[in-house]
């Protein structure tokens, strides 16, 4: 009586080959990934060591270490989040707590996706517009960090709104009747349940900052540099740039050199990532109502 | 002997809600250190009362709150610092909420807010509180467990707690059984009868028992209309005046 | 418990001025980013205004010209054809390379894979999305072009096939991650009906879950195209350095963002080089302010039904 009409076994096989080609696609996009990783540690290996990592550039660039280009990303990525988070913190406060549901609010929120959709290269014009030539602040860490801000606000703005945004109206409700201030109530209660998502947005930017090259060739980020930055005043080195001029740029350079460049940038970048999955992964086992 | 002055007022006070009436023509007053009992079918505008109180209405853009309502003769509606305004008035809801902090700085963070900061002082506050809304002996032993995760009768009694260590002088419950066991509806009707001499309460119920069991005098609101005010005993030994209070203690309708 | 002080209605206390200040404090830091946008507008115009009012622009020369020779000594042009035909031909096989791939991706995802394995593809996704685009660059600089010249037989790897692929790839993760988004917005009470009448899962995505989150699928498609219109180190490093309108998948070509990148730093400050650099920037903005706000009204249509 319950045998499968011809119809349902139909239906079946193309269940089972629909799936296996969107399994497919999935596949085709995440392979890609997995090929450039090995091909990346299988020739960038080679030129790891200590003291490529700790050692400054000789013989033009083509030989040596990267220490220069490692330090000046973390200067960057530093002054970028000094400047971005306060504000992004803020906004994302401003518009999860206190913005009321108008054509303001409307606005604040297209400028952030516009913002988040602004090509790189645009930002890197506006940095030199802005930070270079009208703030004053000539090619330094200082003009391409806050290049690199504005760039990468988004970022911190959605994930602590989001967090900001999980927790419960109730608790806010409860803390209101009680007489406390909206500030008192975020501050007591709803700021601290979100740190976990604070905390995601800031590795996740700098994992995103660390790795761009266009915002900062014209706001800072220099590739022959003899001296190490003294102050956020002066010109850099970054990985990214440097990634970039030495495999278009340079010539005679050892294959493995720019691959182990490549190597650890994308080491870097991933490791923030993973740890940001990490975070976010025990924050939820975590349950706290 | 001075006849016990009005702790509430409302004197023609409407709550819309962009076209819609929650009520209207609400004029009642409540007296210092009386149990106040509200009963009415749901949708009768109990809740946005209560809220219009201790203006919960300035969170919601949508809610219009007219007419004039009193706390010791003051106009609610005009008080300059409305926190000061909320912190005397305590507040409990259908849906128990524990903060999501230990149990003891749920009950510690109203008496941090107004600057106390002396460990003993708070340690004083926080048992105290915490007796009076008789839970102190389940969570003594365990006064860092988060409030979210205790149960729901426990998280209804820190409610209270809470309520209480804000030092009110009024107390307004919102159908505050619903989500509650039996036995810890009887535990909380016992602390109401012991704060009446401190307090004013306001009990809004849906349980008509219940207001007989707790309230000194009650409103019968239907429909966005006060019905009529009285003694609870005279409404519930047939001194109705109004035939639609009496249906409604039958059990007629609602 | 007494009456109440008339201090006490009538006092401000330091709370109250402090959650004003706070409330004006986070309005700045939410205002802020609507500065920075119309800020990075005004600034790009700034610089580019010269060019557009001054005598060497021509509306139909920048537009239909491929002839783009700013640095010439005696005749510069500045038609900008080539290089629009450079963006729109890059942006335009990654769509095609990448679209089917990033729904497909997105259909799995969402409807087909469970538990760990969602988790997991979920987060290899989020991979994708973390390489930074000039090691995207550097991968079709000497990864692919070497694959391009063997595999099809052609002089030069570093064309629109190279660069295009890379940049589906880049796109990809953006427009996988927003289309799940949109079908995990469809409710699936939905879907429970159409299996309730003997629905296979495929059945349900194709007649119920797709046609719901058709809105937002577009929108995620169009928020891809963004992405790879605006992308610029690794369609610099991949696609070549001729200008020129492409006529098959293996021609070099440059794109308007590339053009910047790549010719800023040999201008002076306020020259008509400079200027018409700046010019391409407020193109490259307007078209990319215009693919947000289509993507917003499909979001917003999308939230509508």
């Amino acid at each position: 009586m319950f045998e499968a009409t011809e119809r349902t076994l139909k239906d079946a096989q193309r269940e089972r080959l629909v799936k296996r080609i969107l399994l497919g696609s999935t596949i085709l996009l995440i392979l890609p990934v997995v090929i450039i990783l090995a091909v990346l540690i299988w020739k960038g290996a080679p030129m790891m060591s200590f003291e490529f990592l700790f050692e400054e550039p000789t013989n033009g660039m083509t030989a040596g270490g990267i220490f220069p280009a490692l330090i000046g990303t973390v200067w960057l990525v530093l002054v970028a989040l000094l400047a971005s988070v306060p504000v992004g913190v803020a906004a994302a406060i401003y518009l999860s707590e206190y913005a009321p549901d108008n054509k303001l609010t409307r606005l604040v929120n297209l400028a952030i996706i516009n913002l988040a959709g602004v090509p790189s290269i645009v930002h890197a014009l506006f940095g030199v517009g802005a930070f270079v030539l009208f703030a004053g602040f000539g090619t330094s860490i200082l003009a391409a960090s806050l290049t690199l801000a504005v760039m990468t606000l988004p970022i911190v703005i959605v994930s602590t709104r989001e967090s900001l945004q999980a927790v419960p109206q109730a608790f806010r409700e409860a803390c209101w009747n009680m007489g406390a201030t909206r500030w008192q109530t975020i501050r007591k209660v709803v700021l601290p349940n979100a740190v976990s998502g604070i905390l995601t947005g800031v590795i996740l930017e700098v994992s995103r900052t660390a790795g761009e090259t266009a915002p900062i060739m014209f706001t800072g980020a220099a590739f022959f540099l003899p001296f190490l930055p003294e102050s956020v005043f002066d010109q850099t080195m970054a990985m990214s740039l440097h990634l970039f001029v030495i495999s278009t740029q340079v010539p005679d350079v050892p294959e493995a050199l720019p691959y182990g460049v490549a190597l650890v940038l994308v080491a870097m970048v991933l490791t923030m990532n993973a740890i940001s999955v990490g975070v976010r992964t025990w924050l939820r086992g975590r349950r706290k109502w | 002997m001075v006849a016990a002055a009005n702790k509430l007022s409302f004197s023609d006070v409407a709550v819309h809600y962009g076209d819609d009436v929650a009520f209207s023509g609400l004029s009642f007053d409540v007296r210092e250190n009386e149990i106040f009992g509200i009963i009415g079918p749901a949708g009768s505008g109990k809740t946005s009362l209560l809220r219009a109180i201790n203006r919960m209405d300035d969170f919601n853009s949508e809610m219009r709150v007219s007419g004039r309502i009193e706390l010791d003769g003051h106009n609610v509606r005009a008080w300059r610092n409305v926190y000061s305004l909320r912190q005397r008035i305590g507040v409990v809801f259908p849906l128990p909420v524990g903060l999501p902090l230990t149990v003891y700085e749920n009950v510690a963070l109203s008496p941090r807010l107004r600057g106390i900061r002396k460990k003993a002082q708070l340690n004083e506050i926080v048992e105290r509180c915490l007796r009076r809304a008789a839970l102190w002996d389940e969570v003594k032993d365990r006064l860092d467990t988060l409030g979210s995760l205790l149960s729901g009768g426990q998280q209804q009694r820190l409610t209270i707690a809470r309520a209480l260590s804000q030092e009110p002088e009024v107390l307004l419950l919102d159908e505050f059984s619903i989500a509650v066991d039996p036995v810890t509806t009887m535990r909380i009707e016992d602390i109401l009868k012991s704060l009446r001499e401190e307090l004013t309460i306001v009990l809004v119920t849906n349980l008509v028992q219940q207001a007989r069991r707790l309230a000194d005098r009650t409103a019968f609101m239907l429909g966005g209309e006060l019905v009529e005010v009285g003694v609870t005993e005279e409404l519930f030994t047939g001194g109705t005046r109004d035939d639609r209070t009496r249906q409604y203690l039958e059990g007629r309708f609602g | 418990m007494g009456s109440v002080s008339d201090k006490g209605i009538d006092r401000r206390t330091l709370d109250w001025w402090v959650d004003k200040a706070v409330q004006a404090l986070v309005f700045i830091g939410g205002f802020s980013a609507v500065l920075f946008i119309l800020g990075i507008f005004v600034f790009i115009t700034k610089e580019g205004l010269g060019f557009i009012v001054g005598e060497e622009f021509s509306v139909t020369e920048f537009f239909t010209s491929p002839k783009w020779r700013p640095t010439s000594d005696n005749n510069p042009t500045y038609g900008a054809l080539a290089l629009i035909a450079g963006t729109a031909s890059v942006t335009g096989l990654a769509m095609v390379v990448s679209v089917p791939f990033s729904l497909g991706a997105a259909i799995y995802i969402s409807e087909f894979a469970t538990g760990k394995t969602k988790e997991l593809l979920k987060v290899l996704v989020e991979l994708l999305a973390a390489i930074p685009s000039v090691v995207w660059g550097f991968i079709g600089l000497n990864m692919m072009n070497p694959l391009i010249i063997k595999l099809f037989d052609v002089p030069i790897g570093l064309n629109v096939l190279n660069s295009g692929v890379i940049l589906g790839l880049m796109a990809a993760p953006i427009m996988t991650t927003l289309a799940e988004d949109a079908l995990k917005a469809v409710p699936d009470s939905y879907r429970e009906a159409a299996e309730a009448m003997g629905a296979t899962r495929w059945q349900v995505s194709w007649r119920v879950a797709l046609p719901a989150a058709r809105h937002g699928l577009v929108a995620a498609i169009l928020l891809g195209v963004g992405r790879g219109f605006g992308e610029t180190m690794a369609v610099l490093m991949a696609s070549g350095h001729s200008i020129n309108l492409p006529s098959s998948p293996f021609d070099s070509v440059r794109a308007l963002t590339a053009t910047i990148a790549a010719e800023l730093g040999e201008t002076a400050v306020g020259s008509d080089h400079y200027q018409v650099l700046f010019t391409l920037g407020i193109l490259l903005f307007v078209v990319t302010f215009a693919i947000n706000l289509a993507a917003d009204v499909f979001v917003r249509r999308s939230d509508r039904s």
